[in-house]
């Protein structure tokens, strides 16, 4: 069974997954920083690739992705460096990005390498629904790739159908009308939101990212969802740590710990 | 063959909208009223109106006789230079300003390079009384200045974008980030055949005014219809397919598209995007682009603020395609002999980007009695600078 769906086989609660960017804050800290996570207590990670024009991010990832790109990261090095991540991880891997470099290189290629590498699954926030519908669907399906979908509180209910009879791993709930960036408390617009999808009774699990930022804002999405995605404030975190191994840790502890 | 979109957004295999799911609703909204609005009484009147009276169209269609003479062929100027702001930008923004309007946005965003596209989305925003915010690379806010101005007197907020290389792509990125955070109350002014679908057919339609006159105009001087030729320059794509929309089903009007060449097609100083792109998504668009060996997408040169888009409109990737288009390009250098010889023979100063349409002319064999028309998208005030270092170095 793909990992991504043994993680919420038993409707599994409070899920913490953690993004941040390949290459950044360094080329060659990728594996370290998945393995350094998962020791943490990170259920699930979402692997950046860096995109020169990443137009559903903020400042923050904007950043860390023009880092890594500096410091020599794409594709290609990417699955070098992830070539035997599964003799050490064995969490949930999604790789996350935008759609111009993964078709440049080649979709099947890309989800061969995928498959290959031990990744779970993919998520391209400017591939819509109908174009992964008619042109890359079955290609997923052959190596076993979750495609997984972001909602949006504009995204109408029936399309929230849609996307969820679509998905097949979990459905990504936008947490609001925003790019990617830590936020300040959640407000009742967003829980209105996520109220409304919950009524709907997805057969997907839900997992809340863009904005959550700590431990309140962590604990309060996952009333609503099964889990939460945190980017912005941790690869700010990487930004600005001496030691980024044991702030890792710390940082995890803080929104998870006791 | 069609040259024009399909049900699903796409020009042949060009085109779609790629876009984030945030983003969905509002293109949303926009596709399935652009053309019911644009059908509506109300608009064609409001339109038609601010054409005539604010614009100053129809824009001549002006017989260059010296020009003519040189070229041993029959050459007609279709003057968009002459148009309220100075170029072919406000035929889209009065178009779009009146979609705003009717979809009940009171908010504006745009971006763009040049400023040519901020001052006429600052323009309409003023005559509508709409709050204007315009996105400009920090680098281009430096490099224009006085169009900077322009817009902060017409009364729009300047926002210098100092993400990515700082100039029109990361503006326009910065442009749709704002769009995601404000979903509801904000129009997206987009400045060319560019971004996702609906926009490059939308404008495509406005900008379709420009072969609309040309068709009676040239009747008028000549008789017949239908030019030979039709050239214009491609940044985005806007002018050129206003200048080709109504010949697009005529295979004997030969469609010239002229890019940027900056310091030559194989010189990595180029904007030259047909020429050098390989097929991509930029903007919420499938088309070509320059990008990298690993699907970055790169920073064009040229010396035309307003040419140097990395990517292409969907529509012209596929008159290419299809071979209905023929791509020229034009170097910084041909582009600057053909604005001073246009001066110097017409008393007429074209922008820099016009003038890569004009530097067209010495690449094309003409037979004398053929007709050739040349879009002037824009006027040189913006580009004396420019002019003035030539004049100076030589
Ligand atoms: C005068 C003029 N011509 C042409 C262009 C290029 O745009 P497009 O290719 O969309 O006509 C610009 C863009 O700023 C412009 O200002």
């Amino acid at each position: 069974m793909n990992r991504i769906n043994q993680l919420f086989a038993n409707n599994s609660k409070n899920i913490l997954s953690i993004y941040f960017t390949a290459g950044h804050p360094e080329l060659n800290t990728t594996v370290e920083l998945i393995q350094t996570l998962e020791k943490s207590g990170v259920q699930m990670i979402e692997i950046g690739m860096p995109f020169s024009d990443p137009l559903a991010d903020g400042p923050v990832i904007q950043q860390s992705a023009q880092k890594a790109l500096a410091n020599g990261m794409n594709l290609k090095e990417l699955f070098q460096q992830l070539k035997d991540i599964r003799k050490t991880v064995q969490i949930p891997l999604l790789l996350m990005g935008y759609l111009n470099p993964v078709m440049f290189y080649g979709m099947e290629n890309f989800c061969r390498d995928c498959q290959q590498a031990g990744i779970d699954g993919v998520i391209l926030p400017d591939l819509p629904m109908e174009e992964f519908e008619a042109e890359y669907k079955t290609m997923f399906e052959k190596y076993d790739m979750k495609f997984i979908f972001l909602i949006s509180p504009q995204t109408s209910d029936e399309r929230l159908r849609k996307i969820d009879n679509l998905s097949n791993g979990f459905i990504y709930m936008v947490s609001s009308s925003a790019t990617t960036g830590a936020k300040g408390s959640i407000t009742t617009t967003q829980t209105d939101y996520f109220k409304r999808v919950n009524a709907l009774n997805l057969k997907n699990p839900l997992v809340v990212g863009f904005g959550i930022s700590n431990k309140e804002t962590f604990n309060e999405v996952c009333k609503y969802a099964n889990g939460a995605i945190i980017g912005s404030a941790f690869v700010r975190m990487l930004d600005a740590a001496k030691d980024w191994r044991k702030e890792t840790e710390e940082f995890v502890r803080g929104i998870i710990g006791k | 063959m069609s040259y024009f979109v399909d049900e699903k957004g796409y020009f042949g295999k060009f085109g779609g909208a790629y876009i984030p799911e945030m983003l969905h609703a509002n293109v949303e909204e926009l596709r399935n009223n652009y053309l019911k609005i644009m059908d509506s009484e109300q608009f064609r009147n409001d339109y038609q109106y601010l054409m005539k009276h604010y614009v100053g169209r129809p824009s001549p269609l002006y017989p260059a006789l010296r020009l003519s003479e040189l070229y041993k062929t029959r050459i007609f100027l279709k003057r968009e230079d002459l148009n309220h702001t100075g170029s072919h930008k406000i035929n889209n923004t009065i178009g779009q300003i009146l979609i705003a309007k009717a979809l009940g946005k009171n908010r504006i965003i745009a971006e763009t390079g040049a400023g040519q596209h901020g001052v006429a989305t600052a323009t309409v925003c003023a005559l509508m009384n709409l709050k204007c915010i315009v996105y400009m690379g920090e680098t281009d806010v430096e490099r224009q200045y006085p169009n900077v101005m322009r817009m902060k007197m017409l009364g729009a907020e300047v926002v210098p974008v100092k993400s990515g290389n700082k100039t029109l792509k990361d503006a326009t990125n910065e442009a749709i980030r704002d769009w995601i955070n404000n979903p509801l109350d904000t129009h997206y002014i987009i400045g060319s055949v560019v971004g996702p679908h609906p926009y490059p057919d939308m404008v495509s339609k406005f900008q379709s005014i420009i072969s609309e006159e040309i068709k009676w105009q040239l009747k008028e001087h000549t008789g017949r219809e239908l030019p030979d030729y039709a050239i214009a320059c491609v940044g985005g794509g806007s002018n050129a397919i206003g200048t080709f929309y109504h010949f697009l089903d005529h295979p004997e009007v030969k469609l010239v598209a002229v890019e940027a060449a900056g310091m030559g097609v194989e010189t990595h100083e180029t904007a030259a995007t047909i020429a050098r792109g390989k097929l991509g998504i930029i903007h919420g668009s499938k088309t070509l682009l320059m990008q990298s060996p690993d699907g970055q997408i790169t920073e064009p040169y040229s010396i035309s603020a307003g040419l140097d888009y990395p990517g292409i409109g969907p529509v012209h990737a596929h008159l290419h395609d299809t071979g209905r288009a023929m791509i020229l390009n034009a170097t910084d250098e041909e582009a600057l002999d053909a604005a001073f010889e246009l001066t110097q023979i017409e008393g007429i100063i074209p922008a820099l980007e016009s003038s890569h349409a004009l530097a067209a002319l010495k690449k094309l064999k003409f037979g004398k009695d053929e007709v050739v028309v040349v879009t002037i998208s824009g006027r040189g005030d913006k580009d004396m600078d420019t002019y003035i270092r030539r004049m100076e170095g030589s």
